[in-house]
């Protein structure tokens, strides 16, 4: 079930690269049936899932590499976490295929990219062994770096290879770490792992956690070690930066709760005051930073940084609501930025730029669009009844007991962000109305509309009925700290 | 006797097939040489690591081990993994050559058998057990490879063939002043030998302290030499310029197979003659800081780079940085040696399927096209979505990234780095790793997303797609079921843990 789920993405890429040249045009359905495929796969995973039980749940366990000195096994398995963010991951890659419905170049390649990627990223929640989590950690970069430097826009070369270097740099560092822990522990097995103490390690097990650190602070992304995203967002395709926003940022989030939390927190314990001083710095910092764009897309991305802020200053409190309002904010702000994403691709792709000082007054034209925007934008800033609210909540409440300063300085975090998001929404939307965008068309399409009605869905349903999700993170947060 | 030649029989057949084809050219035929000459000449050659492929399966089949030659050559694992490689590794060649190799002229025929003839004292080399028989096997398969790198005749492959046998030269005779040095210390030239016999390794164990210093000396010395065969720092020099001026199926072939014997060789001598702790202690440290030094330099000139075989050229000394970390993984635990061993093995057999895929794909372009310059790939996925696709797959494994051999070998020779606390050096390797993505995904990059100059396609004989086909699918196997090469690459190793 969970291999299908992980692999049938790759089967599609397969069947997308195979199909006849004639047949290009096709690729997009084929693509959007299997991602659709997926999703109803993860949802009867995420509804199958028994948030009583704290086991991983969907083992599967074979071994792949034996050797007397080095062991790592094919063991994937889900718990709360895993369970929620492969059911995102599966929503958003539907998302990303329906929105990319007009890409014209080389389609088949792209879509089979795309689907490798999906793999990858269901690869990493799923993993529960180190080798295999690190082999799906590095498996997103290729198809990354083709996705941008071929079908990106501006300076897509350079900030593809950005990207990947900034990533590879983390994961370089982390699988130091890795190779560390495992040969301490004899094991790469993650739940054997957590059990473990990890006596005579090669290097002291400080060094180890900033080692791994490395790689989750860069890809969440932590300042400074933000400076990627922008970029790669910026320059990125539509659908990409869905993804990126959506749920690579969250395999950083992720694993600083799974492998981090999980494995060294005798460690993150001993750092977490410095983190979460670094975590308010990101909140501050990335929010002062948005203010200052002009480029509509990129005010989303460095939004990100600042909303990434906030997950680890949840996951830093360590406690149990802290660590559930982290998690709810990793799957609550993948669906309320990938909407926010989908917004900008569907402005630029009438008006065909995205300077906010040359937009104004759309909202004459298109409604329907200005309206989904401003949903968007008032569940980014948390707006009470959408799922931001729910999850920066948990974490304020979760954060302010271990560390007041910190949590203090991220609430005014909110304050900023509620000042970028409307001052956005004024200027695009609401500003006095320019006769050069009297032609563009609203949203029309239908596979606009699926995406944004899905998206919005989730938003407004999660944000009232928030506990479909935080049950679920829950029980994997408490298989996490160890509590019965 | 007839035991002993049945033992070396695969040195024997792929010799043989060389001197053949060497006499088939002789016998009269009209002129100009008739068209079909290339293919029988494929076909012949083919012959060769094939009949040696056979012989060795037969004698794994049959179990046979054990010294001959007056314990100076050895049948073990370690031998029989070689001889699988090297048999590999030469028929990819061949296959690749096809229509490379018409610019030869009439000295086609001596370029497969000079293949031939280097690859039997490669097989040779990866079986001996006596210094002597090591040294004459490392000339032969030198000279054949000095003449190989000037055959295209014009003056870039004179030169190279040139640097190539001064820079060689130099080389051996360092080679030859450690390993007489060693003789002088021990009195022998056997590595190892069965229970009882004097050797290398038995004086340095009753008598290492003594002689610590001479045999520092001459580890020194055997580690210089060697690392011109292997392209390490600091005997690398040679390397972009040969690389780039040989003839493209001969650099190819340098750069996996002359660099597998040397890894080979290496792994005789300190592995086995010279595995005393008295003086292992010295050499893992000159290995791991030769290692960082030549993952580090190689990385970084092939930044700079603009011609693809120099590039590849850098990116190979840079690759045999990596394996040395394998070399210098001596851990203190029992079966210490055959760890790090076995790292190399694997490293070795997943590189040289890595860099055949990536060379076959420039000498394709090579041959098509006549240039090797970077920007002449560009908008090769439009011209020829298979041949970019194989190289950028090939790249993506000389860099690390899953799904392939690459991954796989690197993520086992740092494991087992890490396992002999050499994690600063696993710290460098990993750097070095994400510096070598720059230029190698650079040139992906500039093949899928480059405007190509003319939209013609390229077409390539079916033999060279056979090669590429195989070699990516080794890449490709090896990264996900990687166990079968582990296992072959462990058994190999274990003839070090006695």
């Amino acid at each position: 079930m969970l291999s299908l789920l992980i692999f049938l993405p790759v089967i599609a890429a397969v069947a997308l690269m195979l199909l006849p040249r004639d047949q290009e045009k096709n690729a997009k359905y084929l693509a959007a049936l299997f991602a659709a495929v997926n999703l109803v796969l993860s949802l009867l995973m995420y509804t199958g899932f028994d948030s009583i039980d704290l086991t991983l749940q969907f083992t599967e366990r074979v071994k792949w590499i034996e050797t007397s000195n080095f062991t790592a096994q094919y063991f994937v398995g889900v718990d709360g976490l895993s369970a929620t963010l492969m059911l995102l991951t599966g929503l958003l890659f539907l998302v990303a295929t329906l929105i990319s419905w007009r890409v014209e170049l080389r389609p088949r390649e792209y879509y089979a990219w795309l689907m490798v990627l999906e793999t990858a990223v269901m690869g990493v929640f799923a993993a529960q062994d180190l080798i295999l989590f690190f082999l799906f950690w590095e498996l997103e970069l290729v198809p990354m770096f083709l996705l941008i430097s071929i079908w990106g826009t501006g300076r897509k070369q350079y900030s593809a290879m950005k990207f990947v270097l900034y990533t590879l740099s983390g994961s370089a560092l982390m699988l130091v770490g890795f190779l560390v822990i495992g040969f301490a522990a004899g094991t790469f097995d993650m739940e054997k792992l957590a059990q473990s103490d990890l006596a005579n390690p090669a290097i002291s097990l400080n060094a180890v956690f900033f080692l791994i650190l490395a790689a989750f602070a860069i890809k969440l992304p932590v300042i400074p070690l933000h400076t990627w995203l922008p970029d790669a967002h910026t320059d990125a395709p539509t659908a990409v930066s869905v993804i990126l926003a959506g749920v690579l940022l969250k395999m950083g989030g992720y694993g600083l709760i799974r492998i981090l939390v999980g494995i060294l927190p005798q460690q993150f314990h001993d750092y977490h005051v410095y983190l979460a001083a670094l975590a308010a710095a990101s909140v501050i910092y990335g929010a002062i930073l948005t203010m200052r764009q002009t480029d509509l897309k990129r005010l989303i991305a460095y939004s990100s940084v600042s909303h990434m802020g906030y997950v680890l200053l949840g996951v830093a409190a360590l406690g149990e609501v802290g660590l559930t309002g982290a998690a709810l904010q990793m799957f609550t702000h993948g669906t309320i930025t990938a909407l926010l994403f989908v917004m900008v691709g569907l402005v630029y792709d009438r008006a065909h730029t995205r300077q906010i000082s040359d937009l104004s007054g759309l909202a004459h034209v298109m409604p329907i669009a200005a309206t989904v925007f401003v949903v968007a934008g008032l569940a980014s800033l948390g707006l009470p009844t959408m799922s931001g609210f729910v999850a920066e909540l948990l974490i304020f409440l979760g954060s302010v007991q271990a560390f007041e300063a910190p949590t203090i300085i991220a609430v005014v975090g909110i304050l900023l962000s509620a000042g970028y998001i409307l001052w956005t929404v004024q200027r695009v939307f609401y500003g006095p109305r320019n006769e050069k965008w009297d032609d563009l068309p609203d949203t029309t399409a239908w596979w606009e509309q699926v995406s944004m009605a899905a998206l919005v869905g989730v938003i407004i349903g999660v944000g009232v009925y928030p506990a479909t999700i935080v049950d679920v993170l829950e029980s994997g947060v408490r298989r996490t700290l160890g509590l019965g | 006797m007839l035991d002993d030649l049945d033992r070396i029989g695969p040195v024997l057949a792929m010799a043989g097939v060389a001197a053949l084809i060497l006499i088939w050219d002789f016998l009269p035929r009209g002129r100009p040489l008739p068209a079909a000459r290339g293919k029988a000449l494929l076909v012949f050659a083919l012959v060769g690591p094939a009949l040696a492929a056979g012989w060795a399966y037969s004698l794994l089949s049959r179990d046979e081990t054990g010294f001959s030659f007056a314990n100076s050559v050895v049948l073990d694992d370690f031998s029989l993994y070689f001889w699988f490689l090297f048999c590999g590794i030469a028929a990819a060649i061949v296959l690749a050559s096809q229509e490379y190799a018409k610019r030869f002229g009439e000295y086609e025929a001596e370029f497969y058998a000079l293949v031939l003839f280097a690859t039997a004292a490669m097989l040779l080399l990866a079986a001996s057990r006596d210094l002597i028989l090591i040294f004459i096997a490392l000339e032969t398969t030198s000279i054949s490879q000095y003449i190989m790198a000037s055959l295209l005749r014009d003056e870039r492959s004179t030169e190279a063939g040139i640097k190539y046998l001064l820079m060689g030269a130099v080389a051996s005779a360092v080679i030859l002043y450690g390993m007489a040095y060693l003789f002088g210390l021990t009195g022998t030239t056997r590595l190892v030998a069965p229970d009882g016999e004097i050797s290398i390794a038995t004086v340095i164990a009753d008598r290492g302290d003594e002689m610590r210093a001479g045999l520092l000396l001459a580890s020194v010395m055997l580690i210089a030499g060697l690392s011109f065969k292997m392209a390490v720092v600091p005997f690398q020099m040679w390397v972009p310029d040969v690389y780039q001026g040989s003839p493209a199926p001969v650099a190819a072939f340098l750069s996996v197979a002359s660099k597998a014997a040397a890894f080979a060789v290496v792994l005789r001598i300190f592995y086995e003659g010279l595995s005393s702790e008295v003086i292992s202690d010295s050499w893992v440290d000159v290995f791991a800081i030769v290692a960082a030094v030549s993952m580090t330099a190689g990385n970084l000139l092939a930044m700079a780079q603009s011609n693809v075989r120099r590039l590849l050229g850098y990116s190979s000394i840079a690759q045999a940085g990596y394996i040395m970390v394998g070399l210098a993984a001596v851990s203190a635990a029992e079966g210490g040696f055959s760890a790090g061993a076995s790292s190399v093995l694997f490293f070795m057999g997943a590189y040289a399927v890595t860099n055949l895929a990536a060379f076959i794909v420039v000498i394709a372009v090579s041959a098509r096209l006549g240039t090797d310059e970077i920007a002449d790939y560009a908008g090769l996925a439009r011209r020829s979505p298979w041949l970019a696709g194989a190289l950028a797959f090939a790249l993506v494994s000389l860099t690390g990234i899953p799904p392939t051999a690459g991954f796989v070998a690197k993520l086992y020779i740092f494991n087992a780095a890490v396992e002999s606390h050499l994690v600063w050096l696993v710290f460098i390797a990993v750097l070095n790793s994400v510096a070598s993505a720059f230029y190698y995904l650079r040139v992906a990059g500039i093949m899928f997303t480059g405007e190509p100059k003319s939209e013609e396609s390229l077409s390539t004989t079916n033999a060279l797609k056979l090669a590429l086909m195989v070699a990516v699918a080794g890449i490709l196997f090896v990264g996900i079921v990687p166990s079968p090469l582990l296992d072959a690459a462990r058994d190999a190793a274990a003839v070090f843990s006695q």
